[in-house]
């Protein structure tokens, strides 16, 4: 089983935008190693025709009619914004300067 | 910002490599709610005025699946000749974007509900080509962003971005086509042959208006080019978001030249996003895809799978409408017209009004004569469609009818359709009100073609003499006097008559 790297673990801490100390990526190349190890252990008992599931419920099929139900008010849509403008969230600068 | 990109020409390009093309078309559905919350997806409403804590992603809410929705996925992979999976699920698309207010995109990875299928495009001079289907899977749209303080809108340059997330969570169908090859040289033909039957194909189903202008439908298209006799694809662009029938064609055409003068020239094409341009037919880089997008796909564990029941896919095979190439064959045929006559109609957006008005009554010829006459020069003038102008499809095959009686001619028709046009009420009450009528009272036509003859003693002596031809001096001073509401093909009959010349 191979472990999972340093450079794993800042990859994946970029990509849900999470700033990681140094030692924090060693603790958690560690830890994740441990649970993927331990996770990979169901692969060891379930064979072939054991279907991987996803859901812990056996339905399928649960739709909805299309028809329409109240939505927020904008007033309540944006209350939680930390910012609003022009009755729309605003958000920073998405691109930075090149 | 002006980019200069070297060109090669489009002869020059395709005489050293075949293109090979992807099309993504993303359709965004018209049921009344999103795809996985029922807040309404009506245009036009107050920024935010249509979200809830589903489509907001606040914690705690739960999506569930339209099931419009899903059906017009069916229906759709059914009219693509695909197959429709028996059990399939959403997946998490994982990305950090500020028009998507979950941080994921609910879509389909793996298991999408429709795949390998195709579709046959007609191009203009008959041709058919196959363009195969990869899949077509079940997404939301994004919220609308409005990017402050930079040049014309624009996200470079940008102090802060504004949000309104009433479109996010609209349900989407992605349809993706397999690599085009073979289409040489008429490349951007096929993609712009490809899209336009899509669309057709889209509102025969009834699931979407698919109108390009109000980004129902979107393109983006991947292009690359191999060397002749080669069979590995070369890397491709992506050029996103291009929005009209002829920007898919110019924006394939522009792409096969620039990547031809990168590769003539030793250079490799780097694997980007590109943005295409309205005004210029060019296309700029974007982003580019420095590592393999990582998205992170997981089966979304908030939906349940959908199993379509093979009843229920057999059920929408059985209601599917005829296909539109299919259909407009026919109708060319039933019509007797060319290839070319039709591909005018359809391009004009006149096939459904000269239908509705055959079944109202009228002949092909005529429902085709004003429809792609008169009305079309109208909807051109007033910058509408033809579905816009306030006519419809009955008040044309009425109009047509009281030409067949003969109480109008065809002057008067076109008066008829002005008035009608002009919102002064139905055909018969146009007629009524303007006094337009087909002077067919005998007697009162013979007094004017008397005094037409006797105005004009030397053209009436020359068709004596023989001069038919100038029969028709005589027959405009009779229109004239008579303000135009004479039926022309009987004065001239009653002219010849009275001058005692026969024709032919
Ligand atoms: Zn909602």
């Amino acid at each position: 089983m191979p472990g999972i790297t340093r450079e794993e673990v800042a990859h994946l801490a970029r990509l849900a935008r999470l700033e990681l100390k140094a030692e924090e990526l060693d603790h958690f190349a560690g830890q994740l190693d441990d649970i993927i190890g331990a996770v990979a252990r169901v692969a060891e008992v379930a064979d072939r025709d054991v279907p991987p599931t996803s859901h812990p419920l056996p339905l399928t099929n649960v739709m909805r009619a299309d028809e329409v139900r109240p939505s927020l008010t904008p007033e309540q849509a944006l209350s939680c914004a930390p910012a609003q403008e022009q009755q729309r969230f605003k958000v920073p600068q998405i691109l930075g300067e090149d | 910002m002006t980019v200069t990109t070297d060109l090669v020409s489009y002869e020059d390009a395709l005489a050293s490599y075949d293109p090979v093309m992807g099309l993504e078309v993303h359709v965004e559905l018209g049921t009344r709610t999103k795809m996985f919350c029922g807040c309404s997806t009506e245009l036009g409403a107050e920024p935010n005025s249509q979200t809830c804590p589903t489509c907001l992603g606040l914690p705690g809410s739960l999506p569930v699946v339209n099931a419009v929705g899903v059906e017009s996925a069916i229906k759709i992979g059914l009219a693509l000749h695909c197959e429709i999976a028996e059990w399939c699920r959403f997946a998490r698309k994982n990305y950090f974007y500020p028009d998507m207010p979950k941080n994921f995109q609910t879509s389909q990875y793996d298991e999408p509900i429709a795949f390998n299928g195709y579709l046959d495009v007609q191009l203009e001079d008959g041709e058919v080509f196959r363009v195969e289907i990869e899949r077509a899977h079940m997404e939301e749209d994004t919220g609308k962003s409005t990017h402050v303080g930079g040049a014309t809108g624009r996200i470079h340059g940008a102090s802060h971005s504004l949000l309104d997330y009433n479109r996010a969570g609209i349900p989407l169908i992605e349809i993706v086509t397999k690599p085009i090859v073979g289409a040489g040289d008429r490349a951007p033909e096929v993609a712009k042959a490809y899209v336009a039957e899509l669309r057709e194909l889209i509102r025969a189903l009834g699931v979407s208006e698919a109108r390009m202008e109000m980004g129902q439908m979107r393109c983006d298209v991947n292009l690359s080019l191999m060397p002749k006799g080669s069979e590995t694809f070369g890397t491709r662009s992506e050029t996103k978001n291009v929005n009209s029938l002829r920007s898919v064609e110019r924006a394939v055409r522009f792409e096969v030249q620039r990547h031809a003068a990168v590769l003539g020239d030793g250079g490799t094409i780097v694997q980007e996003t590109r943005h295409f341009h309205e005004d210029d037919g060019t296309t700029t880089s974007g982003r580019v895809k420095e590592e393999a997008e990582d998205y992170r796909y997981f089966p979304e564990p908030d939906l349940v799978p959908v199993a379509p029941s093979r009843e229920w896919v057999e059920e929408l095979r059985a209601a599917l409408p005829e296909l539109p190439r299919v259909r407009r064959n026919r109708l060319r045929e039933e019509w007797g017209i060319s290839e070319h006559d039709m591909q005018s109609i359809l391009n004009a957006g006149a096939i459904d009004p000269i239908v509705a008005t055959i079944e109202a009554g009228a002949d092909p010829v005529s429902a085709r004569k004003w429809w792609m006459g008169e009305l079309a020069r109208n909807a051109n003038e007033s910058g509408r469609s033809l579905d816009e102008l306030p006519i419809t499809p009955e008040q044309v095959a009425r109009v047509t009818a009281l030409v067949v009686d003969g109480s109008l001619n065809d002057k008067l028709a076109r008066q008829v359709i002005e008035g009608v046009l002009a919102g002064e009420g139905d055909p018969d009450a146009v007629v009524e009100k303007r006094g337009l009528k087909v002077v067919s009272d005998e007697g009162a036509l013979g007094v004017a073609v008397d005094e037409a003859i006797a105005g004009n003693a030397a053209i009436a002596d020359k068709i004596r003499g023989g001069k038919v031809a100038a029969v028709g001096a005589l027959v405009g001073a009779v229109m004239k006097a008579t303000r135009g509401q004479a039926d022309a093909a009987r004065v001239k009959e009653l002219i010849l008559e009275k001058l005692g010349v026969s024709e032919g």
